[in-house]
Formats: structure tokens, C-alpha cells, sequence
């Protein structure tokens, strides 16, 4: 079906008013004396992956946070479709975003139903019109129709991630924010949801923000990486800009840091 | 027209006000917190009820502070006292000397004392006869021959000046071992060998009963403690036929006939007020309806049936509105806690602190702003169950992991809607074992409103105490034991409920 001419309209009007999904222009974020994140300019845009990537505490979670609002910078903005968070409603500006954390975030006193529908419920959506969505997310997520009436202690590693993102879906939101959430799982179930996980981002077309420190499941998300070192981004591109064109030594460190599983000693390359 | 209407109103506002005159008057009776002053309180109660009048009686009410106390506030009109008493330690500031300046004294504050009971109740000190034998105890002077004894007096006597203090200084006393204990306990020391000498009050039966040696006061220290009563001015215009009933009993009890009375209780295992109703018969000739002696078996079943029944009723009201109060006030306390930080050190420090200052104190420094009764024993309860409950919802709240919290706010609930579908719910089990700890102890505290006065479990408890009667205090002890475990069964029972079923499974693996 395509769009009616007022849909096509109303899209291009959207797009002249403000010219990115979410745009920080130069935040910063310090705890005490300790920078966390230096002046950073950063932009998301719809249908599109990006993925935030580096060492532990380069500062790429305070940016994923910084986006919904979590923390406020100490200098600069962060703007959500042209507007200034600070000045918005912020609930409904997080209504219009998902996001999902390491461990899930589910609320162990809630089935997952529950917490999926939780915000939902909450804004009085109709019974009616909250079955079929979960429904419809729970084949999107491949989540077992019957494991939703389960609690989060009883569910694996694996279904606890795939109700965390039915529940950051099912408002729809127009971002998706995404903070390592893969890593608590094991290998084997990793890579089938990353799989998985891909195939969604494909067909659900938002903007995605997906925080990693594995170089390679960056590579297999992102349409576009930026690399984080000690609070400042040091290079945004391809993984083949990356390789091919890498900013400074420390990007091709960090990409070579990750072993193969050939290289069985140091120094066996040589 | 006006004057009419002004006559007609000051017509109307005389009938209402002359209703209560058409009523008996109260006599609100108190007695300190021993058997003799407690009979003596029997005999002022029935007496005044002999003339019609209706009367209150707050039996053993406490230590001689809190009498007077009371007497002064207004919270009692009239209770048994000595001179000594008075003198001593009432008055003690002001140095008084004869009949007339105390009266003086004490009509200033409004209080009337009576013509002398007839008795003089001073204090002695007393040694278990076979004992003073083989050491050659007769008088106070001989004790100081024998450092190595141990005394054991009764608190209050270790504290006022015409007591232990003055005692020691005066006959030069070496004696270090010295313990202060309630009285009744004191006779079971000596008897036991694990005290040589305690103070006694001359009227005391046990004297006989175990078989004391009463020292020679050979120095004449102990001053006169004549039995008065001790009541209010106003009582004379109140209920003057009252007054003059209970008045009846001046001049009229002997040491001889008081000790009797005092045995009565303490070894014949009567009450108080069958004592009291047996003197008022024969002495006085005053006819008491207590048909108390007279009591089958199975009455005497029903009626303790019944007074644990009103105790119980007693008790559970005191807990439970304290208790409720306090859950209502400390549950909102604990989440603005948990929410910010200094506010919730300050909020934490102070009931730490209230619940560090001694139950008993508590009840008793509440007394000059809040009376005697049930009053006083409810705030008091209610500070002891904040402390509890606020540091449970604290925790419980402080303890949700950040990374639940953030999820929770980055969905988009506003505050309100975090608190009450996802922080309240993971607190749940925190609030409920604070709210079960407080119940618990509140349960066994409000004993202690048997002291004030305010009815419960702790009455047959001090009762008990002061009788010597372990049935008495069972009788406390037993349903206060109960109902502390069956509000634990009932809040586990409602943790079943209201405990989300989400935290009380085991985790999949």
C-alpha cells in the first residue's frame, strides 16, 4: 500500500522542520572532577543503526542516557525532532522511545505480559487493543505465546532480552536505545538473537542506538560505528572506513584487540 | 422585646448548666503502685461511693512522682501519702519543719492534707532473724561492723535524700554491695540468702511472714511517715459529701490493723478490695456490695475470664491505633527518606533516637503534656513503632537495583506511577517485616500502660508484681505472649497476599 499524498506531506514537512531524529550538540557530563564524556556532537537518524562503541567506561552508556533524558548534560543540548529535552514533557518524549538494558530491567513482581503492557496499561490503553499488539510482538520477537504469563525469575537469559525489547516496542517508538543488550548471554543464543535481533532492526526501519564493546557484533549491527575512547569520539564510519582509513593507532588497536579463534598463542602471528 | 429575649436565653443557659449538678460527682482515685496504698485507694473508692458519689480508681498508678504529678495536673483528685513523703521528697526544696507550713505549702498548689490515717508507715531496715542473730545485728549503728553484707533497697529509696543516701552518711556506712530493685522483689531476695538487709515499711506483713529482724533505728534518722490523703481543693466544693465519706477514714487505721490489711493480700492471697471492704464493714461500719468473698468456683472462672476479656479489648486498642498511626505516619516517612538524602538522615537519626530513650521514661515524661490513661501509652507506642517501619521502608526502597530503577524511568511513568506499581511492590516484603517487628514489640510495650494507667495486659502484671501472685501475672503475661504471636501468624498470612508472587519464586535456571 503506498502513502496517501497527505502521509508523503506531512513526512516531508517533518523533515524540513527538524533535520535529525535526535542530535546532542556539544554535551558534556562530568562526575565531580571526573570527565565522563568531553563536548560531543552527535546525530541519529531514522532508519538507521548506529552503533556506540569502545573500552568500558569510554563514556558510551552517558550518551545512550544522556538521549533519554536519565542525566542531564552539564553543557549543551540534547534535542529529540528539533526540540530541546530540557524544555519538553519528558514522559512523553520517552513514550516515543524504546530501551532495553544488559539484564533486561524486567520487574521481577510482573509477568512479562505485565511488563510489557505495563506502560500501556498505565495510559489506559483498551484490552482490546493491547492483546493483539503483544500478539504481534511476540512473533516479531519469536517469544513463546506461553511463556507470557511466566515471571522474569522464571524465564532464560535469552526470552527475559526478547520480553525487554517487546516491552521497549510496545508503544511503537520512534527510537530505539539500546545498552549492551546482548551481553549477559551466552555464545550460542547470542548469535541466533543477534540474528534475530537484525532482522527486526530491518524490518521495523527506526532509529536504532546500540551501545557494544564487541567489535564484531558492531560490525554485524551497524550501518554506522563511532568509536569511543576516555569521554571524546575518536572515529564515525563503516567498520571498513575503520580498517581502511583508521583514524589515529588507537581505532586499529582496538579492532585487532579481539582474537581470533586461530590465534591460539601471542605472538604466533609472527 | 431584647431584655426578653436576653432573659430567655440567660433562662436556658441556666438549665443547661445546672444539668450536670443533677449528676453524682466523679471522684477520680489514684494509688501508688503497692499493696498498702493500693487497699487505702479500695477504701477512698468505696468510701466515696458509699455517698453516692461516682468514683475512678487508677490502682497502682506508679512511684510517688507520678502521683503527685497527676494530683497536681488534675488528672486525679485525691490518693494516699505520707508525711515523710511529702517533706522529704514532694517538698523537699523547702525545707519544711511543721504541720502547719506544709499545709501552707501545700495549699498553695492547691492540695488539702488530711488529719492523720492513723498509722505511721515509716521505713526500716530489716535482716533475716537467724542471720542478725549469728552476727549480733540489733541496731542501724551495728551494720557498719559488717561491710561485706549486701543491701538491696528499692529504687526509690536508693534515690530520695531521706533515703539510702542520707542513710549511709549518717551512720557512716561502708557497705558497697548495694542494688536497687522493686520492693516485692527485694523480700524475695532476702529470702532466697541473695541480699542481707533491705528497707522495709513498718506495716509491711511480710515482717512476720519471713521472719525479719526490723534494726533499731538507734540514731533516730528516719523521720515520721504518717498516712495521709492528699486531694484536691476543689474536691471540697465538688462532691463535699464525698469528701466527707471518704474522710471518715482519719484517725482510724493502726499499724497493727494496717498490717493485718497488708497481710490479707500479701499472704492470704485476698484482693485489695476485699481487704479494703472487710475493714470498711467492721471498722467503719460502711457496707460495701462486694460480693467478691462469696464467689463460687466457677464465677471466679467466668470473672478472670471476663478481665482478660475487657484487658484484651484494652490491649488490642492500644496497639492497634498506635500501631495504625504509626503505619500511616512512617510508611510516607521512609519513601521521602528513601528519596532524599538529608531529609532521610535526619528522619532516620530521630527515631533512632526515640527509640533509645527507656520505655518506662518514655511513658512517664509523657505524662505532664498528654495525662495518665490510654493517651500518653498510645503516643508512646506509636514513637516506639515508627523507628521500624521507617527503617524498613527505607531500606526496602533504597535496595531496588539501580538498573530496575532506570528502567522504570525510562519508560515514561511519571513518579507517583513508579512508586506505586513498581517501587512499592519490590519494598513489599521490606515494609512488611518492619510493620511485623514493630506489631510484635508494640505488643509486648503496651504492658507498660498498666503503670500509667492505662488499662491492658500490663495491669494484672503489676498487680501481680505487687501481690506476690504469679497466677496474677500469667494472667498478663500468658495473653500478651499470645496475641505477639498471633499478630505474627496474621502478618504471614498477609505477606501470602501482599508480597508479589514475582519475588517469592525461585529462580529458573
Amino acid at each position: 500500500m503506498s502513502p496517501t499524498i497527505n502521509e508523503y506531506w506531512s513526512a516531508v514537512l517533518k523533515r524540513f522542520r527538524f533535520r535529525f531524529m535526535l542530535e546532542l550538540s556539544g554535551v558534556s557530563k562530568s562526575y565531580g572532577e571526573k570527565q565522563i564524556l568531553a563536548e560531543t556532537d552527535l546525530q541519529i537518524d531514522a532508519g538507521m543503526v548506529t552503533v556506540l562503541i569502545g573500552p568500558s567506561g569510554c563514556g558510551k552508556s552517558t550518551l545512550l542516557r544522556l538521549m533519554i533524558g536519565l542525566i542531564t548534560p552539564d553543557r549543551g543540548r540534547v534535542q529529540f525532532e528539533g526540540a530541546d529535552l530540557s524544555g519538553t514533557d519528558i514522559l512523553s518524549v520517552r513514550h516515543r522511545m524504546g530501551y532495553v538494558i544488559q539484564d533486561g530491567g524486567l520487574f521481577p513482581h510482573l509477568t512479562a505480559e505485565r511488563n510489557v503492557a505495563l506502560l500501556a496499561r498505565y495510559l489506559g490503553w483498551p484490552e482490546s487493543r493491547i492483546k493483539p499488539r503483544i500478539t504481534e510482538l511476540a512473533e516479531l520477537t519469536h517469544f513463546p505465546v506461553e511463556g507470557l504469563q511466566r515471571y522474569p525469575l522464571q524465564l532464560s537469559g535469552g526470552q527475559r532480552q526478547r520480553v525487554s525489547l517487546m516491552r521497549a516496542l510496545m508503544l511503537d517508538p520512534d527510537v530505539l536505545l539500546l545498552d549492551e543488550p546482548l551481553g549477559a548471554l551466552d555464545p550460542l543464543i547470542r548469535s541466533d538473537l543477534q540474528v534475530e535481533l537484525r532482522e527486526i532492526f530491518r524490518t521495523l526501519g527506526k532509529a536504532v542506538v546500540l551501545v557494544t564493546h564487541d567489535i564484531g557484533e558492531a560490525g554485524f549491527f551497524g550501518d554506522r560505528i563511532v568509536l569511543i575512547r576516555e569521554g571524546r569520539i575518536v572515529q564515525t564510519g563503516t567498520l571498513e572506513d575503520f580498517m581502511q582509513r583508521p583514524a589515529d593507532p588507537f581505532v586499529t588497536r582496538f579492532i585487532n584487540a579481539q582474537r581470533s579463534p586461530w590465534d591460539t598463542a601471542p605472538g604466533s602471528e609472527s | 422585646m431584647m431584655r426578653r429575649c436576653i432573659l430567655a436565653i440567660a433562662a436556658c443557659l441556666m438549665i443547661v448548666h445546672s444539668v450536670p449538678a443533677a449528676e453524682p460527682p466523679l471522684v477520680r482515685v489514684a494509688s501508688k503502685s503497692f499493696t498498702e496504698s493500693i487497699i487505702l485507694g479500695e477504701m477512698i473508692s468505696e468510701l466515696a461511693e458509699s455517698s453516692g458519689a461516682k468514683s475512678k480508681y487508677l490502682a497502682g498508678l506508679g512511684g510517688t512522682r507520678l502521683a503527685w504529678e497527676a494530683l497536681v495536673n488534675g488528672e486525679i483528685d485525691i490518693y494516699p501519702e505520707y508525711t515523710g513523703t511529702i517533706t522529704q521528697e514532694i517538698l523537699a526544696d523547702l525545707k519544711l519543719t511543721t504541720d502547719a507550713e506544709t499545709r501552707q505549702a501545700l495549699a498553695e498548689r492547691g492540695i488539702v492534707m488530711s488529719q492523720p490515717l492513723g498509722f505511721n508507715n515509716t521505713y526500716a531496715l530489716g535482716m533475716r532473724e537467724r542471720h542478725a542473730e549469728e552476727l549480733g545485728i540489733r541496731t542501724i549503728s551495728d551494720l557498719g561492723k559488717h561491710p561485706q553484707l549486701k543491701f538491696g533497697f528499692s529504687s526509690e529509696f536508693m534515690d530520695r535524700s531521706d533515703g539510702w543516701p542520707g542513710l549511709q552518711k549518717k551512720y557512716q556506712l561502708p557497705q558497697q554491695d548495694v542494688s536497687g530493685l522493686n520492693h516485692d522483689l527485694a523480700y524475695k531476695g532476702i529470702v532466697s540468702g541473695a541480699l542481707d538487709v533491705i528497707d522495709l515499711y513498718t506495716t509491711d506483713a511480710e515482717i512476720a511472714e519471713y521472719k525479719l529482724r526490723v534494726l533499731e533505728d538507734d540514731l533516730g534518722y528516719f523521720p515520721a511517715y504518717d498516712a495521709v490523703l492528699l486531694y484536691r481543693h476543689e474536691l471540697a466544693e465538688d462532691a463535699p459529701r464525698a469528701l466527707a465519706a471518704i474522710l471518715k477514714m482519719q484517725e482510724q487505721i493502726t499499724a497493727a490493723e494496717m498490717r493485718r490489711l497488708n497481710a490479707k493480700v500479701k499472704v492470704q492471697n485476698q484482693t485489695e478490695a476485699q481487704a479494703a471492704a472487710e475493714f470498711l464493714r467492721s471498722d467503719l461500719g460502711v457496707d460495701v456490695d462486694s460480693e467478691e468473698g462469696t464467689r463460687s468456683f466457677w464465677s471466679n472462672v467466668s470473672a478472670v475470664a471476663h478481665s482478660i476479656w475487657l484487658r484484651t479489648l484494652q490491649h488490642l486498642y492500644l496497639t492497634s491505633l498506635s500501631l495504625f498511626s504509626a503505619i500511616v505516619v512512617a510508611i510516607p516517612l521512609g519513601i521521602v527518606s528513601a528519596k532524599r538524602k538529608t531529609f532521610g538522615q535526619i528522619v532516620l537519626g530521630t527515631v533512632g533516637i526515640v527509640q533509645t530513650v527507656p520505655s518506662l521514661a518514655l511513658f512517664v515524661f509523657l505524662i505532664p503534656v498528654f495525662g495518665i490513661g490510654p493517651v500518653p501509652a498510645i503516643v508512646a507506642l506509636f514513637m516506639y513503632s515508627l523507628l521500624g517501619i521507617v527503617r524498613n521502608t527505607y531500606a526496602g526502597l533504597h535496595d531496588i537495583p539501580p538498573q530496575l530503577q532506570e528502567s522504570a524511568e525510562a519508560l515514561g511513568l511519571p513518579w507517583m506511577a513508579r512508586l506505586r506499581l513498581i517501587e512499592l511492590p519490590l519494598a513489599a516484603r521490606s515494609i512488611l517485616a518492619g510493620i511485623k517487628t514493630a506489631t510484635v514489640i508494640n505488643v509486648g510495650t503496651a504492658t507498660l500502660g498498666g503503670f500509667i494507667g492505662a488499662g491492658g495486659y500490663g495491669e494484672p502484671i503489676f498487680t501481680g508484681i505487687s501481690r506476690g501472685d504469679v497466677g496474677m501475672i500469667l494472667q498478663g503475661a500468658i495473653p500478651a505472649a499470645v496475641m505477639a504471636l498471633g499478630a505474627q501468624g496474621l502478618f504471614e498470612l498477609a505477606e501470602r497476599r501482599l508480597v508479589p508472587k514475582g519475588l517469592r519464586i525461585k529462580q529458573h535456571d
